[in-house]
């Protein structure tokens, strides 16, 4: 991986890295991904992707109203808040 | 402090202690040990003082009281409690406080039990050595120069001094089993699905699972006797009826073959480690127990499927860290996406960063295939392994981690030596088994060595009773830290 691989990935993920964060985050993440490298070995030919240990797929529920967190409760932790919103800088000019 | 929780159940029903005596005592020992052991973040004294007065009130009036009356519990950080911070061990989560109980949370506090504090981990659980805290290090009661292994290292530590006679945990790649065969303590991860995740904040949900841990297999099995069962609120949590875990704990599993897996003692296992887990086996022979060797071919693959399978789930979950709903927000910023990724880049910490761009990069267009996708097909052979192992094998049994606890800073710069460690613990999440680490010896320095039994999908109830069978005529886990 490069520096340059390193910035794109940061910001797919949405994450500031500083420039004095950049040689070690690039030393070790092509060290950790050289070491994963070894998984191409295996022959995985024709085995199923395992998302889930157990299989369970699509569990229902009758769908009844049940009391949810009033809105003072579910902003209490927003770092900012307009009224019964959450506030974020405008998106729109 | 060296009672169990039989012991603490037994003199408050004769009425020689009470709730509030108990729980006072326990935190008179986390005050006296902490500033040393640093295993706690957080310490309610007020609110534990009044979940015991109202215990001692209830039996006063001749109510019926729950399962872990007057029981303490100390709790790792990344599970919700409502009206207490809950930080996992983040900046980001620094003035948290979550709204709502997690679901073992509702179950504690239906069994009377009192939450006496929140305990250290790993940075969101992610480490395997409560090093990555951004809030301190906790120190192995065993040997303070020594890390207790983690995740769950706050929670393991806290048993292991006598601060508390139970805690919960979580494992995700072997965070309650690893931490507590360093310490000297049981901790076990149940089956995946077993325990319901309401309320734990995620990490890798395919394979996160919360545990219990104390300082002898009965006390644990009453703990996880009240965690476990369905609960609607986790689409994951079985919904399987829970077996009286203590009913038939002092029975004998027989008969009993023990499966011994080749690759778990193969290179890189510690000397003295191997010979306490092959005295650990004898010791299962001489009950009648036949020992099996086995093979689990894809051991090897372990750590590297995991690793691109819990970080792309963790790049997910974490992306929920963006400023806006919850968490750290940064001061200064230019617009929407510059916020979020000041407050992220600000909020997080090393090992955080690594595994998110680890799992992002893993999911990214171009090589979701080549790792994502890969590592979760190696995972199908690893527990087609299992699946196999367990056709002629009650259980398996191998070292909880390659060597005893390592010194602190030992593993600092070196994320993959650090990652390494979980060799042998990471495979039970990858597969959904259920599996329990024992104190099965120590070290010529006195550090403790953790024996591991893995089982079949829902088979906890078996595995304690084979761990209590090693327990009953072995007495390491009654040495206790000076």
């Amino acid at each position: 991986m490069s520096p340059e691989d390193v910035r794109w990935v940061a910001h797919l993920a949405r994450l500031e890295l500083h420039d004095d964060e950049l040689p070690a985050m690039t030393r070790h993440l092509t060290s950790i991904i050289d070491y994963v490298n070894q998984l191409q070995k295996v022959n995985t030919e024709g085995i199923e992707p395992l998302a889930h240990a157990l299989d369970v797929h699509s569990v229902f529920r009758d769908d009844v109203p049940s009391p949810s967190l009033s809105v003072d409760a579910a902003l209490a932790n927003a770092p900012a808040r307009n009224g019964d919103f959450y506030a974020v800088p405008a998106v729109l000019e | 402090m060296d009672a169990t929780v039989r012991d603490l159940l037994d003199s408050q029903a004769r009425g020689a202690s009470n709730a509030e005596a108990i729980t006072a005592s326990y935190l008179d020992k986390i005050r006296q040990t902490d500033g040393r052991i640093r295993a706690f973040l957080h310490v309610n004294e007020e609110n534990a003082r009044r979940q015991a007065g109202a215990v001692d009130a209830k039996r006063k009036k001749g109510e019926k009281v729950g399962a872990l009356a007057g029981v303490p519990v100390a709790i790792k950080d990344v599970l919700c409690i409502a009206g207490q911070p809950a930080t996992c061990g983040s900046k980001i989560l620094q003035n948290f406080v979550p709204p709502y109980d997690a679901h073992v949370i509702t179950r504690l506090k239906e069994a009377d039990a009192v939450l006496i504090g929140k305990t250290n981990l790993d940075e969101f659980a992610m480490g395997s050595s409560t090093e990555n805290s951004a809030y301190q290090i906790t120190r192995n009661p065993w040997d303070v120069e020594r890390i207790p292994g983690g995740s769950s290292g706050g929670s393991a530590a806290a048993v292991a001094a006598g601060q508390t006679p139970l805690a919960l945990g979580t494992d995700t790649g072997g965070s309650v089993r690893q931490p507590a065969g360093l310490c000297g303590v049981v901790g076990m991860k149940p089956t995946y699905g077993r325990v319901s995740r309401f309320g734990l904040i995620a990490y890798g949900s395919s394979l996160d699972q919360i545990g219990p841990v104390g300082r002898c297999v009965e006390d644990v099995a009453r703990l996880l006797q009240v965690i476990a069962g369905h609960d609607p609120r986790d689409s994951t949590c079985i919904a399987k009826p829970v077996p009286p875990y203590t009913q038939a704990l002092d029975e004998s599993v027989r008969p009993l073959t023990i499966g011994v897996p080749r690759e778990y003692f193969a290179d890189g296992l510690d000397a003295e480690v191997k010979a306490a887990v092959q005295q650990a086996l004898k010791v299962y022979e001489e009950q009648g127990a036949t020992l099996k060797d086995v093979t689990l071919p894809h051991t090897a693959y372990a750590v590297a499927a995991y690793y691109l399978v819990a970080t792309a789930e963790a790049s997910s979950n974490l992306a929920r860290y963006d400023g806006v709903h919850f968490g750290h927000r940064a001061a200064t910023f230019d617009n929407l996406i510059d916020m979020v990724s000041k407050s992220r880049g600000e909020g997080f910490g090393k090992e955080v960063k690594r595994r998110i761009m680890l799992g992002t990069y893993a999911l990214s267009s171009g090589y979701i295939d080549a790792y994502y996708l890969k590592a979760l097909k190696v995972r199908r052979l690893i527990k087609n392994d299992f699946d196999e192992a367990f056709k002629s094998c009650d259980v398996v049994m191998g070292p909880t981690s390659p060597t005893a606890a390592f010194k602190i800073g030992e593993k600092a710069d070196d994320p993959l030596a650090m990652y390494l460690s979980d060799i042998y613990t990471i495979s039970a999440n990858l597969a959904g088994i259920p599996g329990i680490s024992i104190p099965c010896g120590f070290t010529k320095t006195n550090l403790p060595i953790g024996l591991q039994i893995l089982g079949g999908h829902f088979e906890e109830e078996k595995l304690l009773r084979v761990a209590r069978m090693h327990e009953k005529v072995t007495e390491w886990h009654r040495r206790r830290p000076g």
